[in-house]
């Protein structure tokens, strides 16, 4: 029973971790049609901020309310490199599908660079306060702290984002915007800032997913954000472009997927079944779970 | 003669190689309706949507099309529809995943107050209906919504892309009804194909064939010659007409 819930919360912590990365990246390509591979920088620049800041930005540290200041200074820069990558580069490409491709994958790939330039390629170990090193015990089973407050950041988030598209102006242009952005346009309405702010909010979660990562694994490393990208896209496959709901259930069902796999089975096979998972997905229901609509 | 509402001068537009408009050039009276006619594919969407700036990205605009001394092909379209300029496209497309309350909110214009009493007076089901998902609707009642969101804005012109399109011949009628109270108030550039909707709608016509225009002048004139609209719409005039 223990191992059982032991690994059904780490499972759900994985899944945290993916849907943070996985909401923002499913906005912008269902509203912008932007398949965004420079998105993995985005929780790279949020996790490197995170740690820099708690080393050297007045009132953040490593612990208590400073841990908080450096979270959230790695997440408003995660919003700002997002909202300039869209401004900057890919409003430029609009439509240019080849482009957009190239141009973040470049992207993607220059910021690692940039990253192992200015830091080192060698992972770093990670500020983080004291109880998140510790575990609680669930039902017999102890479950590390740091997973539990991604699980806790990920419904945060997820309430946040539905109740942004559900009540305001924005969520609303964004949900219209996600059906059909030609027609938002012919309302009379500047659908490109609906993109940037897409950009900034995808940056924000994935910023979060990059600090709150980084608590995780105890560490950070220039090439973390491009390795977890991966499973967030296929989150988005199975959850459906554009849906931030279909995004937590495909999160929730591949990190659960993987953990029990990788237990019960052999290392690795997790990452087999959620590929397996992915192809039967895309051949029983290619619009994946909840299809091509930003459901609030 | 009165100053027309809009212009179109020499417009051209190709997309993906394709020649669709070559110098299409008209006038748009500034009351009534005007009914841009003409056989399928012959450009009457693709000008529509040139003049509202939705031509596809790969797609190339000229020639000149201005509404009070503007030049809209200079501008965005959401700005043309700030501008007064309102477009109620082929198909509807209301947003099926949003309820009728919120497609009507988001076609509210920014610094004017929206004129939902305007709304529900032509359309009292949108009032009823305001938590129904618009994807529910019947094709009637999206036909309804997507001229209502259209008019909670003031306008200077209506471009209305076959309003009647696939509806039963009652919701035709109450189409058309509601379309003759609209353009009382506001004048419209309409595509339609239902010659019984343009008899009693239209006053001017411009016919399109092969990208460029047949015919322009009194509509009237044209629904009365059955030779005319035989070469022109390749119907004579009680054909394929739905009572309106």
């Amino acid at each position: 029973m223990g191992t059982i819930v032991l690994l059904t919360l780490t499972g759900l912590g994985l899944a945290a971790l993916y849907f943070l990365v996985a909401s923002g990246l499913s906005l912008v390509f269902g509203l912008a049609d932007v398949l965004n591979f420079a998105h993995g920088l985005f929780l790279s620049v949020g996790a490197y901020a995170t740690w820099w800041a708690a080393g050297h930005l007045p009132g953040a540290g490593p612990g208590g309310f400073g841990f908080v200041v450096a979270v959230a200074f790695g997440v408003a820069a995660g919003a700002v490199v997002g909202m300039l990558v869209e401004l900057v580069m890919i409003r430029p490409l609009y439509s240019r599908t080849i482009e957009q491709v190239l141009v973040t994958v470049g992207l993607s790939l220059a910021g690692v660079a940039l990253l192992q330039a200015t830091w080192g390629a060698d992972a770093r170990p990670f500020p983080r306060p004291r109880w998140t090193t510790q575990v609680t015990s669930v039902l017999g089973a102890k479950v590390p702290n740091s997973g539990l407050l991604l699980v806790v950041a990920a419904v945060v988030v997820l309430a946040a984002l539905l109740g942004f598209l559900r009540y305001t102006r924005y969520g609303l242009v964004i949900r219209a915007g996600v059906e059909n952005r030609e027609m938002v346009t012919a309302l009379g309405i500047d659908v490109r800032k609906a993109f940037t702010l897409v950009f900034a909010i995808g940056g924000a979660a994935a910023a979060l997913a990059g600090a709150l990562g980084g608590v995780y694994f105890g560490s950070v490393s220039p090439g973390q954000g491009g390795s977890l990208l991966i499973f967030a896209f296929i989150v988005v496959v199975i959850g459906g472009m554009g849906s931030v709901v279909g995004s937590a259930y495909a999160a929730v069902a591949v990190g659960l997927l993987q953990q029990f796999v990788n237990y019960y089975g052999t290392s690795g096979a997790g990452d087999i079944c959620v590929v397996a998972l992915l192809a039967i997905v895309l051949l029983l229901r290619p619009q994946g779970i909840a299809g091509k609509a930003a459901t609030a | 003669m009165t100053e027309p509402v809009l212009t179109v001068a020499d417009l051209s537009v190709r997309i993906a190689g394709l020649h669709i408009l070559q110098g299409v050039s008209f006038e748009v009276a500034p009351t009534g309706v005007t009914v841009l006619l003409g056989r399928n594919g012959v450009g009457k969407t693709t000008t529509l949507r040139a003049v509202v700036g939705l031509t596809p990205r790969n797609g190339e605009v000229r020639g000149t099309v201005r509404m009070g001394g503007e030049d809209l092909l200079a501008q965005p379209t959401h700005r043309l529809v700030r501008g007064g300029l309102g477009y109620v496209p082929e198909d509807r497309c209301v947003f099926a995943g949003l309820t009728v309350a919120e497609n009507l909110r988001l076609a509210e214009r920014r610094g004017t107050t929206p004129a939902y009493d305007r709304v529900y007076e032509l359309f009292p089901e949108l009032d009823r209906r305001g938590r129904q998902r618009a994807g529910s609707l019947s094709g009637g009642q999206q036909q309804m919504l997507a001229i209502g969101r259209v008019l909670l804005g003031d306008n200077r012109l209506l471009l209305v892309d076959e309003p009647t399109k696939g509806l039963a011949p009652k919701v035709v009628t109450e189409v058309a009804e509601v379309l003759e109270r609209v353009a009382a108030t506001v004048p419209v550039l309409l595509v339609e194909q239902n010659l019984a909707v343009v008899r009693r709608l239209a006053r001017a016509a411009v016919v399109l064939a092969a990208g460029r225009v047949a015919w322009s002048g009194d509509a009237g004139e044209l629904l009365r010659s059955t030779a005319l609209t035989r070469s022109l719409l390749g119907v004579g005039v009680a054909s394929g007409e739905v009572a309106a």
